[in-house]
C-alpha cells in the first residue's frame, strides 16, 4: 500500500496534469454551453502547462541565474520558456473563442449549442 | 548573393511582415495590390528554394546564426520545398481574385482585415513546412489555425460563425495533442530539433512516453488533416466560409496536417518502428479507406455543392492517409504526390464555386441548371477538375491513384487496391450529378447569367490547366516526390 502511495506521490504533478487534461476534455465534450466549452478548453490546456512546467523542475532547483554557491542546482528553463509561448497562444485562442461567442449570441440569441443547432434545422 | 543565403528566413518573414502592413493600408485597392505583391514574392522565393534543393540538396538555415541543436533551424528538404511551392503558389494564384471573390460572401466590417488574416495563415502554413524544430512547428500551427478560424467566421451566413467556433474547439484540441506529444519527446530526449530527435530517440522507442508521444502527435495531426473520424469540423467550416477561403484552405490546410504526419513518422520516429513495431499502418489504412467511402457516399447526397466538395475532401484525405499507412516506397510517392495534386484540383473546384456564387449568389445543385451553356468556361473547369477528382488518365488524380494502387499491391494488400478503385466509382457519381444538371437540364427562365469575370476566371483556369499539365508531365511531381523520399528514409 505504501509503495502505491509513494508511486502516486512521486509523480504527483503528472497525475494532476493528467486529471486536469481529462476533466477539461470531458467538459468540452459534455457541456452544451459555449462558455463552458471554452472553460473546459482552458482547463485542458492548463493541464498541459502543468505537465511542461513540472518537466523542467528539479527538487530544490533554483532559477537558472548564476549564483555564488558551488552546489547550486538549476531548474531547466527551456520547458518554462516554451510553455510561456503556449500560454500566450491559449490566451489568444480564448479571446477569439469569446469573440465568436459574442457573434453567435448576436445572431442566434443563445449560447447553448443545442439551441444553435436546432435553430438552423430546415 | 547574401540575400540568397537568407531565403529560408525570408520565406516566412515576408508574409509575416506583410500582414500588419496590409492591415495598415486602408485603401482597399492598395491593400489588395500589396497582398498580391507579397504572395508573388513568397512564391518566387519558394521556387528558388525548390530549385536550390533539387540542385544542391538539403538547405539548413540557423535562425539568427544559432546552429542546431541549440537554435531553431529551418530545414528545406525536397518534401518541404514541394509543399512550400504548393502553399505559396496557391496563395499567389488565388490572392489577386480575393477582393472580388469575397465581395458577395463577407460582411463589410470583416473585409478590411481579410487580406491580413490570409497572409498570416499563409505565414503559419509556410512556417510549419519549413521549420526543423518541433516546438516551432506547434507555434506556426497555431498561427495558421487562429487566422483560419477567423477567416471562416467572415462568412455572411450566421452558421459560418458557429462552424468557426466548432473548428476552433476541435482544432485547439488537435494542436494541444501535438503539444503534449512534443513535450513527451522533449522529456525523453532533451531536444526539440527534429533531426536531433530522430537520432536520440534510438533505444527510447520501447518506453511508454515515446509511444504515447507517437499516439498524441498522430491524433493531433489527424484532426488537422480532417482524417475520418476526426473530420467533423471540416464540412461546415468549408461550406459556410467564403469560397475563396475554402479554395485556399481546401487546397492547403488539410495537406499541412498530412505533412506533419509524414514528417514525424519518417524524420522523428523512424518509419521502420512506426510501421513495423507499432503497426500504425493497420490504423491509417483502414481509416483511410473508411474515409474514402464515407466521404464519397455522403458527398453523393449533398445538395449544397460546397458541402459536397468538403465531404469529397474527407475522402481524398483518406487516400492520402491510406497511402502513408502502406509504408512502402510507392505508397509514400502516392501520399506526397496526392497532397500536391489534390491541392490543385480542390483549389480549382472551390474556385468554380466562387465564380458561381458571385453570379448566382448560391451554389446548390438546382442553381447549376443549364450553367454549361451560360458559364461555359467555368463549367469546363469543373468538368476537368472533376475528372481529376475521379482519377481519369491524363489528369493529376490518375497519377496519385496509380501509385496508391501500385503501393497497395506492393504491400500485398490487394483488397486495398480494389477498395480504392471502388471508391473512385463513387466519385464518378457525385461529379456526374453536377455535370448532368449543368449540361442536360434546361436553364431556368431567370435573367441571363453571364460568365464569371476574368479576375476570377483566370485563377480557376490556371489551376485547371495545372491539373492536366501535371497529369501529363508526371515526371516533375513524381520525380520530386521520389527524391524527397530519399531524404526522408535517410538514403539519398
Amino acid at each position: 500500500m505504501s509503495e502505491a502511495i509513494t508511486f502516486v506521490m512521486a509523480h504527483a504533478n503528472t497525475w494532476a496534469a493528467t486529471a486536469l487534461i481529462c476533466i477539461g476534455l470531458w467538459v468540452v465534450m459534455v457541456r452544451g454551453n459555449l462558455f463552458k466549452k471554452v472553460i473546459g478548453l482552458n482547463i485542458f490546456q492548463t493541464g498541459v502547462f502543468l505537465f511542461y512546467i513540472s518537466m523542467g523542475y528539479i527538487r530544490g532547483g533554483t532559477a537558472p541565474i548564476v549564483v555564488d554557491r558551488p552546489d547550486a542546482v538549476y531548474a531547466n528553463p527551456l520547458p518554462h520558456v516554451l510553455i510561456l509561448t503556449a500560454i500566450v497562444v491559449s490566451v489568444a485562442t480564448t479571446s477569439l473563442a469569446l469573440a465568436l461567442i459574442v457573434r453567435i449570441r448576436e445572431s442566434y440569441g443563445t449560447t447553448e449549442e443545442d439551441d444553435v443547432n436546432a435553430s438552423d434545422e430546415p | 548573393m547574401d540575400l540568397l543565403a537568407h531565403l529560408p528566413a525570408l520565406q516566412v518573414v515576408v508574409p509575416l511582415i506583410g500582414a500588419p502592413i496590409c492591415a495598415l493600408l486602408t485603401a482597399p485597392r492598395l491593400s489588395q495590390a500589396f497582398a498580391v505583391l507579397v504572395s508573388l514574392v513568397t512564391f518566387a522565393i519558394s521556387l528558388i528554394l525548390l530549385n536550390q534543393v533539387l540542385a544542391d540538396g538539403v538547405i539548413v538555415y540557423g535562425m539568427g546564426g544559432w546552429q542546431a541543436p541549440w537554435g531553431i533551424v529551418y530545414v528545406v528538404d525536397p518534401l518541404s520545398a514541394l509543399l512550400l511551392c504548393l502553399i505559396s503558389g496557391m496563395a499567389a494564384i488565388v490572392m489577386p481574385a480575393v477582393r472580388l471573390g469575397i465581395g458577395a460572401e463577407t460582411t463589410e466590417r470583416s473585409r478590411r482585415l481579410f487580406l491580413s488574416l490570409a497572409l498570416l495563415a499563409l505565414t503559419g502554413m509556410l512556417g510549419i513546412v519549413i521549420t526543423g524544430d518541433a516546438f516551432n512547428l506547434y507555434v506556426f500551427l497555431e498561427i495558421s489555425s487562429l487566422s483560419s478560424y477567423a477567416l471562416v467566421a467572415t462568412g455572411t451566413d450566421r452558421r459560418a460563425v458557429a462552424a468557426a467556433f466548432n473548428y476552433l474547439v476541435q482544432g485547439t484540441i488537435g494542436a494541444t495533442f501535438i503539444l503534449i506529444g512534443i513535450g513527451l519527446l522533449y522529456m525523453m530526449t532533451g531536444t526539440l530539433n527534429m533531426a536531433d530527435l530522430g537520432e536520440r530517440i534510438g533505444d527510447l522507442r520501447d518506453t511508454a512516453p515515446v509511444q504515447a508521444a507517437l499516439a498524441f502527435i498522430l491524433i493531433g495531426a489527424a484532426v488537422k488533416a480532417a482524417l475520418f473520424p476526426t473530420h467533423a469540423w471540416m464540412p461546415n467550416a468549408y461550406t459556410y466560409a467564403p469560397s475563396m477561403v475554402s479554395a485556399f484552405f481546401g487546397a492547403t490546410a488539410t495537406k499541412v496536417g498530412a505533412y506533419i504526419m509524414i514528417r514525424f513518422i519518417f524524420t522523428v520516429f523512424g518509419a521502420e518502428w512506426v510501421f513495423g513495431t507499432m503497426m500504425v499502418g493497420w490504423i491509417l489504412v483502414p481509416l483511410g479507406i473508411a474515409a474514402a467511402f464515407v466521404g464519397s457516399l455522403v458527398a453523393i447526397w449533398q445538395t449544397d455543392l460546397k458541402r459536397m466538395l468538403a465531404y469529397s475532401s474527407v475522402a481524398q484525405v483518406g487516400y492520402i492517409s491510406a497511402a502513408i499507412g502502406l509504408g512502402n516506397h510507392d505508397g509514400l510517392i502516392a501520399a506526397i504526390v496526392h497532397v500536391f495534386n489534390h491541392g490543385l484540383m480542390k483549389g480549382a473546384l472551390f474556385m468554380v464555386m466562387a465564380c458561381v456564387i458571385l453570379r448566382l449568389g448560391r451554389a446548390d445543385i438546382s442553381s447549376f441548371r443549364g450553367l454549361g451553356r451560360r458559364m461555359p468556361v467555368t463549367m469546363a473547369c469543373f468538368v476537368v477538375a472533376g475528372l481529376s477528382m475521379i482519377g481519369v488518365p491524363l489528369t493529376v488524380g490518375f497519377v496519385s491513384k496509380w501509385y496508391l494502387v501500385l503501393g497497395a499491391i506492393e504491400a500485398g494488400m490487394w483488397p486495398v487496391a480494389v477498395l480504392v478503385l471502388m471508391s473512385s466509382l463513387l466519385a464518378i457519381v457525385y461529379i456526374w450529378r453536377v455535370v448532368e444538371v449543368a449540361y442536360f437540364a434546361p436553364p431556368p427562365d431567370a435573367a441571363r447569367v453571364r460568365e464569371a469575370p476574368a479576375l476570377l476566371l483566370v485563377p480557376t483556369l490556371m489551376l485547371t490547366v495545372l491539373c492536366v499539365a501535371f497529369g501529363i508531365a508526371t515526371d516533375t511531381t513524381v520525380g520530386v516526390a521520389s527524391y524527397a523520399i530519399g531524404f526522408l528514409v535517410g538514403e539519398p
